[in-house]
């Protein structure tokens, strides 16, 4: 087939530009693919800005959810070489405080084990020469390979990359309908408000990439995704308390992390479900818990300058799911709505973590490639990304 | 008794001949930023109002903003605290304006991306920490959230548009401080310029408006003593070159 005769390769359309997005577009073009990603606000103003920014090493799910763990682990090591530089590569401790706390640290230094996440034992002592301010009395710490990255500044090297590939990544501009055929999605609608004029764009296949708005995207294209918006609180203090990850050596709770960030400390989080993702208040309660379960970790908590108090949402897939689209897999959501919805040319990707952004989007787009007949294979597993300046200064 | 405030917000749509003020009312509650206060009024009242966030907590510097004419990070900025019953809101200036709130960051990251300034540095040790050796130096972050506010509050910057701007100087700076890779006298040499180092007029704008305690004035300063003495070494080198 001669290049001038070749239909130009399908066009794919992403609705929303969180690190999910970014990642997805990446894949995508890799793939040859044609790639625009619409984003109502500015990059990453959804939940992707607002995490503790905490590179899983998987240990914090190693005893419940092996499978988690294993991809965790995967992408922590992988995305140190495709993003260099991106990274406070310090490790991250299990600090065990009390009795209960040791107890699950034995479960959880055989599952580090068992999912391939290096793991080692720690004396009290060993624990505090590496982290001065660590609760004194604590009785023994795990060091695993968590680390910590930029939650804006990481994804916008995913972004930078597909750019400089060829995709078209427009920030504000809001879908607010879609073009449905025969129910067969073929395109979106909306506004761009950086000029107040309407677009429509035309796409062989769009992909909800919306986090916690997924339900209320799907809904557009006349699908249900039962997924509701769950916030947690997070709190930032002015100083660095610690270097590393510290994590409550116990199963997951309020307020069991604390993730240095530059020159602050990050304190989290909590869990709450609300209906609109757009309104999600910052309950005083809330952040008391930060403060009394942070402490337990790093006294130091307490009397650390504030400096905010913000929440993010994840999305949580409601019980409706079983009646709705084909999941395609267990640690993330990627529905392809023909199956049960009978709507041809609309997939959607939700849950998971920042740290498996990459994964997810690997996933989604041989998922895509599928179903639009492409045969390539993924690319983002060593391609090294650009920096993140390049994605304003292209 | 009401404690409404008023927030005259600018406006501006592609297109536009001129920008205007809209004015929203808002409800502060006792933590509402004014990152909260817009995003609030987005919600409920005007969803065409474009402004960029992303952290919500100072790190990610995507929502630096005028409010009442002077340079703030929006979402730290405490609404009652302001404590005025009207709060003006104007995007940066000293960039491209894109619409409403937004500035195009294109010039200013072009700017950091000529000097290369690493994203992780070599970390201080933690206040009263005793670290053994062994332990490798931890990484951290650098200070600069590479916000653009400096360059709004840079009086230098509002006349010369070829100025390296504080932000660029200041990470020039931590380059030879620290180079972790980069190119030391290639970066001194983009300082060592008319529109670098030596055009700041040493206002103290920019430090003072830093939301991230980089001092920006304090880095150019530093950078001006190891240029001279850059230039002294040059000078005395030269005989001893020449004789070769
Ligand atoms: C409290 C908390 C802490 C977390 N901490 C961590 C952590 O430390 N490490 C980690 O790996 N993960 C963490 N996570 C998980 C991680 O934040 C998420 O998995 C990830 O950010 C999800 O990204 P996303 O792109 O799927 O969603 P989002 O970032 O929410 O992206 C969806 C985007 O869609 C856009 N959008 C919505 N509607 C429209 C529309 N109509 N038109 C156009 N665009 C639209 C939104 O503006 C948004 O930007 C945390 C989550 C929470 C809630
Ligand atoms: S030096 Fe300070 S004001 Fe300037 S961009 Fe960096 S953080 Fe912002
Ligand atoms: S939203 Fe990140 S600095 Fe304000």
């Amino acid at each position: 087939m001669s290049l001038e005769n070749r239909s130009p390769a399908p066009h794919v359309v992403i609705v929303g530009g969180g690190g999910t997005g970014g990642a997805l577009a990446l894949d995508l073009v890799l793939r040859g693919l044609r790639v625009t990603l619409v984003e109502r606000g500015e990059i990453t103003s959804g939940t992707t800005g607002r995490h503790h920014g905490l590179l899983h090493s998987g240990a914090r799910y190693a005893v419940n959810d092996a499978e988690s763990a294993v991809e965790c682990i995967e992408e922590n090591q992988l995305l140190r070489r495709v993003a260099p530089g991106s990274f406070e590569e310090n490790d991250g401790l299990f600090v065990g405080i009390d009795d209960e706390d040791m107890a699950y640290g034995e479960k959880l230094f055989a599952a580090c084990g068992a999912t391939g996440i290096p793991a080692r034992w720690l004396s009290p002592a060993e624990a505090l020469r590496l982290e001065p301010n660590l609760n004194p009395a604590l009785k023994g710490a795990i060091q695993v390979p968590d680390a910590t990255f930029d939650a804006m500044r990481l994804p916008l090297r995913w972004f930078a990359s597909a750019k400089a590939r060829g995709a078209v990544i427009e920030p504000f501009c809001e879908v607010t309908s879609f073009v449905v055929r025969d129910r067969c999605v073929a395109g979106v609608r909306g506004r761009d408000h950086r000029s107040g004029k309407d677009f429509e764009i035309g796409a062989d296949l769009v992909v909800n990439a919306g986090g916690p708005w997924a339900e209320k995207i799907a809904a557009m294209a006349g699908v249900d995704v039962p997924i509701q918006p769950s916030p947690g609180v997070l709190l930032a203090l002015r100083g660095r308390l610690c270097n590393m990850v510290v994590n409550r050596m116990h199963k997951s709770g309020d307020g069991d992390i604390v993730v240095p960030q530059r020159a602050l400390s990050i304190v989290g989080t909590s869990s709450w479900v609300v209906e609109d993702p757009d309104d999600l208040g910052v309950p005083e309660d809330h952040v008391q818990k930060m403060y009394q379960e942070g402490a337990k970790l790093i006294p130091a908590v307490m009397s650390a300058p504030f400096r905010q108090a913000w929440s993010a949402a994840r999305p949580l897939i409601g019980s409706r799911e079983a009646s709705t689209g084909r999941e395609l897999s267990r640690t993330f959501k990627c529905f392809d709505h023909l199956e049960q919805d009978g709507v041809e040319g609309f997939v959607t990707i939700s849950g998971g973590k920042a740290t498996t952004a990459r994964a997810m989007a690997e996933t989604t787009a041989n998922v895509i490639c599928g179903k639009l007949g492409v045969d390539a294979p993924c690319r983002t597993r060593d391609t090294v990304l650009l920096p993140h300046t390049a994605h304003y200064a292209a | 008794m009401s404690d409404s405030v008023t927030f005259r917000v600018h406006r501006f749509k592609q297109g536009d001949a001129a920008s205007h003020h809209d004015s929203f009312e808002f409800e502060p509650g006792p933590r509402s930023t004014v990152l909260d206060a817009l995003t609030a009024i987005r919600r409920t009242q005007d969803p065409t109002l474009t402004l960029r966030h992303s952290c919500f907590h100072a790190s990610c510097g995507t929502c630096g903003m005028k409010v009442n004419g002077r340079e703030v990070l929006a979402c730290v900025t405490n609404v009652r605290e302001l404590g005025t019953g009207e709060v003006t809101v104007d995007p940066l200036d000293n960039a491209p304006l894109v619409s409403d709130l937004v500035v195009d960051m294109g010039p200013f990251f072009a700017r950091l991306n000529a000097v290369e300034r690493p994203l992780v540095r070599e970390s201080e040790l933690v206040p009263g920490a005793h670290t053994a050796s062994g332990i490798p130096q931890p990484l951290r972050y650098e200070d600069c959230i590479e916000c653009g506010i400096c360059i709004s509050a840079c009086p230098i910057a509002a006349t010369d548009p070829e100025y390296l701007g504080p932000a660029a100087l200041a990470a020039a700076d931590r380059v030879r401080e620290e180079p972790r890779g980069g190119d030391v006298p290639f970066v001194l040499g983009l300082a060592d310029d008319p529109h670098g180092a030596w055009r700041c007029h040493v206002a103290f704008e920019c430090s003072e408006a830093c939301p991230s305690n980089v001092d920006p004035a304090g880095h150019i300063m530093q950078l001006r003593r190891s240029l001279i003495g850059r230039r002294w070494r040059a000078l005395l080198a030269q005989p001893v070159e020449a004789g070769r």
